[in-house]
């Protein structure tokens, strides 16, 4: 029956395309849950009026944020080829497409943490202050665990549009199931491969939707 | 012994330079309970973030225990925050945390160990009367154990010093009260210095020992509760002192009377401390060949005493009735004659 609505697909490759994938998304969304929070904190904290208030500080990292977000994913893939070399040392296979994916994704994320930490209440982290708190005390202990569940659901954005980066990765030979439905379905015309990679890619978004929501939820008190 | 002197707060806004605190000196004493009152905008708000440097002041000193909280370094400065309590208008709770761990907030800032924390812990959910709730995050408490909670996590670090902004302005009169009693309760049980800043009078009535009226920036009043009340100085002392004193509708209520058969003068008496046991109306009653109608009264008490004042209306012989009203003044109760035929 399956393989009537899918002839020509081939299951090991389609298995390895999504673990390509996975892989992809896993490495780059945990980068970029850690650089974006780092970006986001002091993006927040050098705004004026708080902790580390300071103008220079809060304009270049505002301007690096919002230049890598203005850049099209699939240029910042060609224009990152050098930089992934020198790092990773290959070109090939899926990992040369995270240095891109986190660089694309991270300040795009930095803004959501932005938001999150501003909508933390002032007056909260004033009583902090009031009883004697350390500056990483209220980082640490208010700042990030009063603001989790915008973090998460912001990450959980951020991860399925990572997923959707993933796709285009295949033109930097970095595999997935993007790449897995352009060349063996587009180009071979065997629509029910490309049909069987969208099926896949959703799945995987699908997962990753309620796995945030769910802990969004869980982690929200108020 | 908390002590300000020359206190200055400017702020630079877009319209100028304002000034919140204009050269206040106060001096609290240890263990008293202090009030400050003022509408919004009098500068309250500044002047009690200036005690743990939350703002700092732009000239003068404030001094805790004859230190000096201007000059402490960073981290002195936050080792003496942790023995000033805060408790806030709005709670200030960490919602993602629970009532247990809100209260070893502050505990963990200071380092106590995890053993310790639960001890005590459970000690202070016991002075606020919070038995049983210590696994409840803040959205499923009511305001008043909100505050509880707040003040329990204040209570933490042994503190010699409360303060507390606006603490129960955003509970109703039956909570606030309760409130209240708590304070009053934890500052006769620890002996702590309580400074408190609120815009009803009712709380400086309800349980400070001295008070200090502020309005645009300065303190245009102080003293012993009883005293401010008995005998306000300022039209904004008497402002304030008339809301508890007096129903808002007392001098309309008693308009009509006026003139009315029976009622040819109307006196308002008012009493202080121990005066408001006396048996004035009886002796008047007694003594005078006068008709006495009680119209209205009203008897406050305060940390230091009671105070009251009485509406009455005097009828009969003019001679009888100003004789009358020497002797209620001979009794050092005072008087004013607000209506006369």
């Amino acid at each position: 029956m399956i393989d009537q609505i899918f002839p020509n697909v081939n299951w090991v490759r389609l298995w390895d395309a999504t673990l390509e994938t996975i892989y992809m998304s896993a490495v780059s969304v945990f980068f970029t849950f850690i650089l974006g929070i780092a970006l986001g904190l002091v993006l927040f904290l050098t705004a004026k009026g708080n902790l580390w208030q300071n103008a220079a500080v809060n304009g270049v990292t505002a301007g690096f944020v919002n230049l890598f977000r203005s850049i099209p994913f699939i240029i910042l893939l060609v224009l990152l080829i050098p930089f992934t070399n020198a790092l990773i040392g290959t070109m090939l296979g899926p990992s040369a497409a995270l240095p891109a994916l986190i660089f694309g994704a991270a300040p795009f994320y930095a803004r959501m943490v932005e938001i999150a930490l501003r909508e933390v209440d002032k007056g909260v982290i004033e009583a902090s202050r009031s009883m004697g708190a350390t500056q990483s005390q209220i980082i640490f202990k208010v700042l990030l665990p009063e603001s989790m569940p915008a973090l998460i659901s912001g990450i959980t954005v951020t991860a399925i549009a990572l997923i959707s980066y993933t796709a285009m990765a295949g033109v930097i030979g970095a595999g997935g199931l993007g790449d897995f439905a352009y060349r063996e379905g587009f180009q071979r015309y065997n629509d029910d491969v490309t049909l069987a990679a969208t099926i896949a890619i959703l799945i995987v978004v699908f997962i990753v939707q309620i796995i945030g929501d769910r802990l969004t939820r869980v982690l929200d008190k108020r | 012994m908390i002590r300000l002197n020359n206190l200055q707060k400017l702020f630079q806004t877009r319209d100028g330079q304002v000034t919140a605190v204009d050269n206040v000196n106060l001096t609290i004493e240890k263990g008293e309970i202090f009030g400050v009152i003022g509408y919004s905008g009098a500068g309250k708000s500044t002047l009690i973030r200036m005690l743990n440097m939350l703002e700092r002041p732009t000239s003068g000193q404030v001094e805790i225990e004859e230190r000096d909280m201007g000059d402490l370094s960073k981290s002195e400065l936050r080792l003496a925050r942790q023995g000033i309590g805060m408790i806030f208008q709005h709670f200030n709770l960490l919602w993602s945390r629970t009532v247990k761990d809100n209260i070893a907030f502050p505990l963990e800032i200071a380092g106590v160990s995890k053993k310790k924390r639960n001890e005590r812990v459970e000690e202070l959910i016991k002075l606020v009367g919070l038995e049983g709730r210590g696994g409840s995050y803040p959205s499923q408490l009511s305001g008043g154990q909100k505050q509880r909670v707040g003040i329990a996590r204040a209570l933490a670090n042994n503190p010699d010093v409360l303060l507390c902004d606006e603490a129960t302005s955003a509970l109703d009169p039956k909570t606030t009260d309760s409130i209240l009693d708590l304070l009053v309760d934890i500052n006769e049980k620890l002996g702590l210095t309580i400074v408190l800043i609120t815009h009803e009078m009712h709380v400086i009535r309800k349980i400070c020992h001295r008070v200090a009226v502020m309005e645009q920036g300065q303190v245009v009043e102080e003293g012993d509760v009883l005293n401010v009340f008995s005998r306000p100085r300022e039209e904004m002392t008497k402002e304030f002192v008339k809301q508890v004193t007096e129903p808002e509708e007392t001098e309309q209520a008693l308009a009509h009377l006026f003139g009315e058969e029976g009622i040819s003068r109307v006196l308002q008496l008012t009493f202080t401390g121990s005066d408001a046991k006396k048996h004035v109306i009886t002796d008047v009653i007694r003594n005078f060949n006068v008709n006495v109608n009680i119209l209205q009264g009203k008897i406050s008490t305060t940390q230091n005493g009671s105070y009251g004042s009485l509406f009455i209306g005097l009828d009969g012989e003019t001679e009888e009735m100003d004789r009358a009203i020497a002797f209620v003044k001979e009794q050092q109760v005072e008087v004013e004659v607000i209506h006369s035929d």
